[in-house]
């Protein structure tokens, strides 16, 4: 079996694989261990092709003994190629965006909780719960409501009204907080322990973290079994941009795909940096910051994986860039207005991101560059308001033709 | 100043199973040496050369000591120090 124990990622002590996250001695997180010593690479690659067309085609990577399967399974959304964005960016590097606004709830986290859920009714619980800032609130309330289970979601109350509706719909227990979301994650690590329910985020989060994996597999598979050079993604926690890597890295060590890691660059929004303030002063820890941003998605002050996605950053040659409330905006246009998608704040953050790369000069020519998209604009819509205006006309042809007459030529 | 010192349950087999421990100190750090003094395996887990380990995170009434003076933040009597875990969430 290819799962074998959670281990400390600080001191490497090993626990058995139940419903728990942080090591005993230490206080360090725990990972799922595996031992892919007796998987044959040919035959991983063709199980892979002969799976489903979601996330569970990468069974033998996630951990399961079994093959898990759900009603809403996410994954194996587009990777488009975006030379209309790469031309307005001025470079000749080739940009990839990997759009995963298309998935059940429009975000990434129908991944990790996919994984989350399926392990969960496997130890036995019949409750699932998270500490959210909003995306992730959507997909427990929305996989739990699928699986039959009850579930408690807990945000912070001052939350985008779109993602209260889009998480109260599916009949969860919705619970806002009157706090930000790091006092939602302290209340929640505090519930944890009173009852017994699999929060996905707190005490399950060592295999609820493995979901991210499958976008990294799914960029290689897109790619044609090959890797990117570089990596543009969001960083709230951290756990999404470590968890890429982890995933490219397992393929690397089974040898399904060849070369190295990707330059790793990060992207927060300026009024909550930790982990890009973290990067800048060369800290291995994150000092925890008062969040202040519209990408409220990306509003983690204290982020539990944030000195290792620095660390991840510095050992790949990439880096951590932090951008503006105004330069996220102006992303969501610039990505909308080049390859029709549109995107929630989060992916303005990434955007703006590799904006502030391209204008630095640092995306070669010939460059295989994939940006993360992780969720979706109508989550967000208030990001995008007044930066644009609509023609009021009468319903007659003179009326268009007095607003349009400098404009259309026919 | 008397103070509540909460651990949290993956720790508690070194408190004999105590949930909450009463101590007395003027700081965090004050506190956390008196339930070290009674509980003496607890020291190496929290701390290193002396500073909490990076995943350790200590509140004060709710507001993270860190947004504070860290282990120099005063306490008063009644408040609650609390003990978790850095790694949740996201």
């Amino acid at each position: 079996m290819a799962v074998q124990s959670l281990k400390c990622k600080e001191c490497a002590s090993e626990y058995e694989l139940g419903a728990t996250y942080f090591c005993e001695r230490c206080f360090g997180p725990l990972e799922v261990k595996y031992d892919h010593s007796d998987l044959d690479a040919a035959e991983a690659k063709r199980r892979i092709q002969a799976g489903s067309r979601g996330i569970w085609r990468y069974a033998d990577f996630l951990p399961f003994s079994g093959r898990p399967s759900d009603p809403l399974e996410p994954g194996l959304t587009p990777l488009l190629k975006a030379d209309r964005l790469a031309e307005r960016l001025g470079v000749a590097a080739d940009i990839w965006i990997k759009n995963d606004a298309a998935n059940p709830t429009h975000s990434f986290k129908d991944r990790v909780v996919a994984v989350a859920i399926a392990k969960a009714q496997e130890l036995g619980f019949t409750t699932v719960a998270c500490a959210s800032t909003g995306n992730l609130a959507n997909a427990v309330a929305a996989h739990a409501a699928a699986a039959g289970l009850e579930s408690y979601v807990f945000v912070p109350s001052n939350l985008e009204e779109q993602k209260l509706l889009a998480t109260g719909v599916y009949g969860t227990n919705l619970v806002g907080v009157r706090g930000n979301y790091d006092d939602v994650n302290r209340l929640c690590t505090q519930l944890a322990e009173e009852y017994p329910w699999a929060f996905v985020n707190v005490n399950l989060r060592p295999y609820y973290a493995e979901g991210s994996k499958t976008l990294a597999f799914e960029t290689v598979e897109q790619l044609g079994w090959a890797l990117p050079d570089r990596v543009v993604s969001p960083i709230a926690s951290g756990s999404l941009f470590t968890k890429l890597g982890r995933g490219f890295q397992e393929w690397l060590d089974i040898g399904l795909v060849e070369g190295g890691q990707p330059k790793f660059n990060g992207a927060q929004a300026e009024g909550c940096s930790p982990v890009a303030t973290a990067f800048a002063e060369g800290w291995d820890v994150c000092k925890p910051q008062k969040p202040e941003t519209i990408a409220k998605s990306l509003a983690i002050g204290d982020p539990a994986d944030g000195p290792y996605a620095v660390e991840h950053a510095r050992k790949t040659g990439g880096g951590i860039d932090s951008v503006t409330d105004p330069e996220i905006r102006e992303a969501i246009k610039l990505l909308a207005e080049t390859t029709g998608i549109f995107t929630e704040t989060a992916g303005g953050v990434t955007i703006g991101v590799l904006r502030k790369l391209a204008e630095r000069g640092e995306l070669q020519g010939g460059e295989k560059v994939v940006a993360y998209i992780t969720g979706e604009g109508l989550k967000t819509l208030d990001a995008t308001r007044d930066t644009f205006s609509m023609h009021e006309i009468d319903p007659s042809l003179d009326s268009f033709d007095a607003e349009f007459a400098q404009e259309v030529s026919v | 100043m008397s103070v509540t010192v909460k651990i949290p349950t993956q720790l508690r087999a070194a408190t004999g199973g105590q949930a909450e421990v009463e101590v007395d100190g003027n700081n965090v750090g004050e506190a956390l040496d008196a339930v070290f003094a009674a509980y003496g395996d607890l020291r190496e887990r929290i701390t290193e050369d002396g500073t909490l380990r990076r995943f350790v995170n200590v509140y004060v009434s709710g507001e993270d000591i860190r947004f504070q003076q860290g282990l120099e933040t005063a306490i008063k009597s009644g408040d609650e120090v609390t003990i978790l875990p850095a790694v949740a969430g996201g």
